[in-house]
């Protein structure tokens, strides 16, 4: 039972990464007892499961996730939102409304008018319907103000790092709230134009560095850095 | 414009007319993600060949009613530029553009996981700004590293180039006037990994022993373009591990 790579190795579709006794994880798959890559990015073992943290993919929905999306057109029912995937996702009427929704008498555009940011949660989806939303919860809704920097979702899980590591020190580095969602966009308001530059500089840094090791220490470095800059300037 | 045609290709030093070995590939230089607004993006310089590839999806079916409940479509568009050839070329698609587009489409189907996204599409643009022979293999090679690019999951790269006989010798990657000129000419597409061959044309004529061999030329050059798609995948991310790492 053979491994071919080591840990945090980078490997390209179509290389044997194992063969016989492992499984086949994220971004792999097995034929004929071997197990191969099906994207580019780092090798990593657990157990007897091989996966591949890939460099490049897209955002595809999961239950629980959440996202950042824009109001692409409103319906009698609804909104269908852009949350960046393959599918479209719905929002309906009657997650928003307190009373009971009533397509005639209810003025959807007034809650929510296309090209509206909004932050939701996915409650449904499976590939056979497209993905459904909710924004019945604290922290969900229209999107009023802030900065909005998108970046390869396979990054995200680095930006929130070991127990929200990166993300707690970056919001204690530049003072801002930062709202991230799965999809790959990332919400940031601080309390001036100066701390949200920095937090989108740090942000820029962790995508284009996520596959290098000491990540945390050199933004920390960086943010202090730039901060004394501007100190002095 | 009226090209000479050269009296013999190969001189008796085995040499081809760019100097070339009967089994060299053309120099080739191949770049990932090249451009900003596409999901996935690559370009090659194979000789004189200048091809650009770009990927879009997998996102929602225009028109609706093309979209697949199993699996996502795949759409292809292989396209010559006005100015790519000798004399200007019509920028409609042509019957032999359209014929290898699906060619092309086809033979990096298998390569796709085009089960995982039922309902969606992935569209693939391959832009030939130069042309010189060998182009939809070229095409090929460069839409397979565009995908990849594009996080498109995928069972192996694809990586083509042809073989062919020209003045009565077996070589391999012909160009224009050795493709022109010469006897027969086979383009071929592999998954090395895998073993497995995606496309697979012949025009011309050879016997069967030579066919055997001129199939064993193409499968060793696309080995070789294999070697080049991975280091090029892999070059932009190497890159910044060295320089923050070091």
């Amino acid at each position: 039972m053979p491994l071919f790579y080591e840990r945090k190795q980078l490997v390209t579709p179509g290389d044997l990464l194992a063969e016989d006794d492992y499984v086949a994880g994220d971004n792999t798959y097995k034929d004929d007892g071997k197990i191969y890559a099906s994207r580019i990015g780092l090798v990593d073992y657990e157990a007897r499961k091989v996966h591949v943290v890939a460099l490049k993919a897209f955002y595809v929905p999961y239950v629980e996730d959440t996202v950042i999306g824009k109001v692409a057109e409103v319906t009698t029912g609804g909104w269908i939102v852009d949350i960046n995937a393959p599918y479209f996702a719905m929002l309906r009427a009657s997650d928003v409304m307190d009373r009971p929704f009533k397509p005639e008498t209810s003025d959807l555009p007034s809650i929510f008018d296309v090209g509206d940011l909004i932050i939701a949660k996915v409650v449904d989806y499976d590939r056979t319907r497209d993905p459904l939303l909710t924004v019945r919860e604290p922290g969900l809704g229209k999107i009023m103000r802030g900065q909005l920097v998108e970046i390869t979702t396979t990054k995200i899980p680095r930006v929130i790092g070991r127990q929200g590591s990166m993300v707690s020190m970056i919001k204690r580095e530049t003072g801002c709230q930062i709202t991230i969602g799965q999809n790959g966009l990332i919400l940031i308001s601080g309390k001036t134009p100066e701390d949200e530059r920095l937090a989108v500089m740090a942000l820029h840094k962790i995508e284009e560095e996520s596959h290098t090791s000491g990540l945390t220490d050199r933004v920390t470095e960086m943010l202090r850095k730039e901060k004394e800059g501007v100190e002095h300037a | 414009m009226l090209q000479k045609k050269p009296e013999k290709l190969i001189d008796k030093d085995d040499v081809r007319i760019d100097g070339r070995k009967l089994n060299e590939l053309r120099p080739a230089k191949i770049e990932v993600g090249v451009l900003g607004n596409a999901d996935g993006s690559a370009y090659i310089e194979q000789g004189k060949n200048k091809i650009l590839a770009a990927v879009y999806g997998p996102k929602e079916v225009h028109p609706r009613h093309l979209a697949l409940p199993d699996r996502a479509v795949l759409r292809c568009r292989y396209h010559m530029a006005p100015f790519s050839v000798d004399e200007r070329k019509s920028p409609a698609p042509s019957r032999r553009e359209v014929e290898l587009s699906k060619v092309i489409r086809e033979a990096l189907e298998p390569s796709i996981f085009v089960e995982y996204y039922p309902r969606t599409s992935i569209d693939i643009f391959i832009e030939v700004l130069q042309a010189d022979g060998g182009t939809r293999c070229a095409g090929l090679t460069t839409a397979s590293l565009a995908l990849a690019d594009a996080g498109i999951p995928m069972r192996d790269l694809v990586a083509a180039c042809a073989a062919g006989k020209v003045d009565g010798r077996l070589v391999l990657d012909l160009m224009d006037v050795e493709d022109k000129v010469g006897e027969a000419d086979v383009p071929l597409a592999l998954m090395p990994n895998l073993n497995a061959v995606t496309l697979l044309q012949m025009d011309g004529s050879l016997t069967i022993e030579e066919f055997e061999k001129t199939i064993n030329l193409a499968l060793d050059g696309c080995k070789q373009l294999y070697a080049l798609q991975k280091e090029a995948l892999k070059s932009k991310y190497v890159a910044v591990k060295e320089a923050v790492e070091e």
